[in-house]
C-alpha cells in the first residue's frame, strides 16, 4: 500500500490572519525573533495499490478536484510505502 | 415563481429562505443533497449554513455532493441560482462564481445587521432597483473575507458584476464600514451570464414582519418583478 502525505497551503500572496494570531502569541510568550507564521493542512490518504506514477497521478486530481483551492492554495506531496497493519 | 431551496447536511437557513418565498405565494420546495430532480425551479436557492460541517474547506464538500451536478446543468442553462452565505461559499468552490470567501480579517464570526449597497441593476436579483440603494441585510459569517487576484478583481469591476457593496447607512462605501476585510468591500457577486449571483448577507433574515429589517423584501421584489417582465 501507498499512503500520500499532502501538504496543501496558503499561497504566499494570501493573507494568513490565523498565522498573524499565532505570531502576535509567540512573541507575547517572549519569542521576539518570530518574523511570520503560516498555517497549512497535512492529509494522509492510504491507496491500496503499490503502482506510485498511478498513486501519483490519482493524488495531483485529487488535490486539484478538492483537498486544494487553487485560487488560494498550493500543495505537495510525497508518497511512502506502508504495511497493512 | 417556482423556487427551489438546497438542504445539505447542515445547511441551517433553508427553511428561513423557503418561508419568506412562500409568505409571498411562491411554489416552494425544499430539495435534498442526495436528490438529482431539482423540480423545474425558476429560481434555486444555496441556502446559508455550515453544510457539511465546514470541513476541509467551507463548501468543499457540498461542491461534490449529487444536487450540485444539477444545480451547475441549470445554471448552465441559464436558470437562476441563489447562493447565500455558505451558498455563496459553495458557488465558488464549485466554479460558478469566481474567488474565494477567506476568514474574516478578525478572525471573529460576525452577526450583526450591515448595509449593502445596490451598484448594478444589471441582474434579476436587482432588477429595476436603484444603484446606490443601501439596503439593512444582516451578515453572520466566520468565512467571508471576499479574495481575488488582480485581474479577477478588474473583470468583475470592469464587467459591472459587483452586485452589492459593504457599505454605511448611507450608502458610503468605506473601510470602517467594511465588516469583514473584502476586497474592494464586495458583498455580492454574479457570473459573466447574470444568472448566478453569491452573497454574503442573509436577505431571508429581513423579509418577515417580526423581524427588525424587511430590506430584503426588497430583493424578493426585484425578482418577481424580473420574471413578471418575461
Amino acid at each position: 500500500m501507498l499512503k500520500a502525505r499532502i501538504h496543501v497551503f496558503l499561497k504566499p500572496s494570501v493573507l494568513d490572519p490565523q498565522g498573524q494570531a499565532v505570531t502576535n502569541s509567540l512573541h507575547a510568550l517572549g519569542y521576539a525573533s518570530v518574523r511570520e507564521t503560516r498555517i497549512s493542512k497535512h492529509i494522509e490518504i492510504i491507496f491500496v495499490e503499490e503502482d506510485r506514477s498511478s498513486v501519483s497521478a490519482q493524488v495531483d486530481a485529487i488535490c486539484d478536484k478538492l483537498l486544494a483551492n487553487p485560487n488560494t492554495e498550493h500543495y505537495s506531496f510525497e508518497l511512502e510505502e506502508v504495511t497493512p497493519g | 415563481m417556482k423556487v427551489s431551496v438546497i438542504t445539505f447536511p447542515g445547511s441551517n437557513c433553508d427553511h428561513d429562505a423557503m418561508q419568506v418565498f412562500a409568505d409571498r405565494g411562491h411554489a416552494v420546495a425544499q430539495i435534498w443533497h442526495q436528490d438529482t430532480v431539482l423540480r423545474d425551479p425558476d429560481l434555486v436557492i444555496l441556502p446559508g449554513g455550515f453544510s457539511y460541517g465546514d470541513y476541509l474547506r467551507c463548501g468543499a464538500i457540498a461542491k461534490v455532493s449529487p444536487v450540485m451536478r444539477e444545480v451547475i446543468a441549470h445554471a448552465y442553462g441559464g436558470g437562476l441560482v441563489l447562493g447565500i452565505c455558505n451558498g455563496f461559499q459553495i458557488l465558488t468552490e464549485c466554479g460558478l462564481l469566481p474567488g474565494t470567501l477567506m476568514m474574516n480579517r478578525s478572525l471573529q464570526f460576525i452577526c450583526q445587521h450591515q448595509h449593502i449597497r445596490v451598484e448594478t441593476n444589471a441582474s434579476p436579483f436587482t432588477y429595476k432597483l436603484a444603484p446606490g440603494l443601501a439596503l439593512d441585510i444582516p451578515i453572520a459569517h466566520k468565512e467571508g473575507n471576499y479574495c481575488i487576484d488582480a485581474d479577477g478583481l478588474k473583470a468583475l469591476q470592469d464587467e459591472d458584476r459587483i452586485v452589492f457593496r459593504y457599505c454605511d447607512e448611507q450608502g458610503g462605501v468605506t473601510e470602517e464600514a467594511n465588516p469583514n476585510g473584502s476586497l474592494d468591500n464586495i458583498a455580492g457577486i454574479c457570473n459573466p451570464r447574470r444568472n448566478v449571483l453569491g452573497m454574503m448577507p442573509h436577505p431571508e433574515r429581513a423579509a418577515s414582519d417580526y423581524v427588525v429589517s424587511q430590506d430584503g423584501i426588497v430583493l424578493i421584489e426585484a425578482l418577481e418583478n424580473y420574471f413578471q417582465s418575461l
